[in-house]
């Protein structure tokens, strides 16, 4: 296990404190607390309606488009409550990057879908912009596929190459998080796992939260993982939270193991 | 393109560590008979100490193995490398057992007059810890063509041990007195031949790894 993956050895700034999440009467989460290690990647697993996506999205106030959505507790990014009522949230929003389960990109050109947050954020400058395009392009090894194409609509891509631009578009407003919520379930294997490569270079200067089905993608590409699964009132809690290494080989808790190993969920 | 460059490093750091018992496992053999024959009994209890950084490592090579066959789902030349890291590691715990053991018949008879000069168990014991070093080379190469060499050289050892264990019979047989010094040289000799036999088994695994074909050589 190396240093960035053991727990303890930076300051608490992202993560839940005691967490609770209700959609009307509806309690979505219990009494959550997760420390997340930055510049690592967690994974969030757990049966479907466990509440992994709901737990992702407390990070960019992603269920505050929810009608009825209230939060009890502590979000933390950078040491800040995510949750206080001054939060600005298109701020934080830049600073905690998402990437969907289907790539997302606007009906216009590669470069147009690069510029258009730093545009949104006040960059004027068409150079800088151009350095951005391929500074983010190069960060998710597009650059070379698309340099001479910066013009072409983006959705005539790949769908694996359109995943990578959504990820290049997030990290055009240099954010400090990404959120990953099933980034790679609708990709081919190959495409999967130049993602997963990707991840990995991705998190010497990120913070990345995954969220997955796929139990091996898991495994895999992450350094922590946490599982989440529903208590008798089908709210969604935190069973375990580890290196990954250790969750899957030899799990603490008895619900952890009999799903990792495929008896429930 | 290389795509899973993370499990492959995390190889590497396996196959490093192997390499790194595997020096540990040879200096003990080696110094076991250095102690023996210079009847250092210091020396020869610091190879009965040393044998649990043996033990150690080989627990945490172990389980980096199985963390990372749960983690990163090997297959092919991968898993059957994992495979034989964790066989070759069990070979090498135990040659680590048996420098235990000479260093301990050190520790029992080196205080002793010395029953004759030691010619054969020192060869013995440099023809072991060189085939363990060149089978550990093939592993990391694998070469399998060389693994299946070294087997061969296990002859050598054998050989050893036959005029060893004849001529400490013959003094035995001519004086008494030396049954107990010539037993525990035998037993040292034995060890020797143990080492080299489990040197053949490493080998096997080369050839695992690299043909996939299991078989007693």
């Amino acid at each position: 296990m190396d240093e960035r993956t053991s727990p303890g050895q930076k300051d608490f700034t992202i993560g839940t404190e005691g967490v609770s999440l209700y959609y009307g009467a509806f309690r979505a989460l219990r009494d959550v607390t997760l420390e997340i290690q930055p510049r690592s990647i967690t994974a969030i697993i757990g049966p479907s309606g466990c509440g992994k996506s709901t737990l992702l999205r407390l990070f960019n106030r992603m269920n505050d488009l929810i009608p009825g959505v209230r939060v009890e507790g502590k979000v933390l990014v950078d040491g800040a409550s995510v949750y206080d009522r001054d939060t600005d949230v298109v701020a934080l929003r830049k600073r905690v990057g998402m990437v969907f389960q289907k790539p997302n990109l606007f009906p216009s050109s590669v470069r147009d879908n690069l510029v258009v947050g730093p545009r949104q954020h006040g960059l004027k400058n068409e150079a800088q912009l151009s350095e951005i395009v391929e500074r983010s392009l190069r960060q998710v090894a597009l650059w070379d596929e698309v340099k001479d194409q910066l013009k072409r609509p983006a959705q005539s891509l790949s769908v694996g190459q359109q995943q990578r631009l959504c990820i290049a578009r997030t990290l055009t407003v240099e954010p400090e998080v990404i959120l990953m919520d099933e980034s790679c379930s609708a990709l081919d294997p190959e495409s999967t796992l130049r993602i997963e490569e990707l991840m990995h270079d991705l998190a010497r200067t990120y913070t990345i939260l995954t969220v997955t089905h796929n139990m091996e993608q898991a495994a895999r590409v992450s350094d922590m993982s946490a599982f989440l699964m529903m208590d008798e009132d089908r709210a969604g809690t935190l069973v375990e939270y580890a290196p990954t290494g250790e969750i899957f080989s030899n799990p603490k808790d008895k619900r952890t193991e009999a799903y990792i190993t495929g008896r429930f969920g | 393109m290389e795509y899973r460059t993370v499990f492959h490093k995390k190889l590497q750091e396996i196959q490093d560590d192997v390499t790194r018992m595997g020096g540990l496992v040879g200096d003990a053999i080696q110094s076991s008979v250095d102690a023996l024959t210079g009847q250092d009994l210091d020396l020869a209890n610091r190879i009965v100490e040393g044998d649990k950084r043996i033990n150690q490592l080989r627990f945490d090579i172990e389980e980096k193995c199985v963390q990372l066959i749960a983690t990163q789902q090997p297959i092919a030349s991968d898993l059957r490398n994992l495979v034989a890291v964790l066989n070759i590691i069990t070979e090498m715990e135990r040659i680590g057992d048996y420098a235990v053991g000479i260093g301990k018949i050190t520790v029992m008879i080196g205080h002793e007059p010395p029953l004759k000069p030691l010619v054969d168990i020192p060869r013995m014991a440099v023809q072991t810890v060189d085939m363990l070093r060149r089978s550990l080379d093939a592993f990391i190469a694998g070469d399998a063509d060389s693994a299946q060499r070294i087997t061969l050289e296990d002859d050598i050892v054998d050989d050893l041990y036959e005029k060893v264990f004849k001529e400490l019979l013959g003094i035995m047989m001519k004086d008494g007195e030396t049954v107990t010094r010539a037993t525990r040289l035998i037993w040292v000799a034995h060890d020797l031949e143990r080492s080299a036999d489990r040197v053949t088994n490493i080998c096997e695994r080369v050839v695992f790894v690299v043909t996939g074909k299991m078989e007693e050589i």
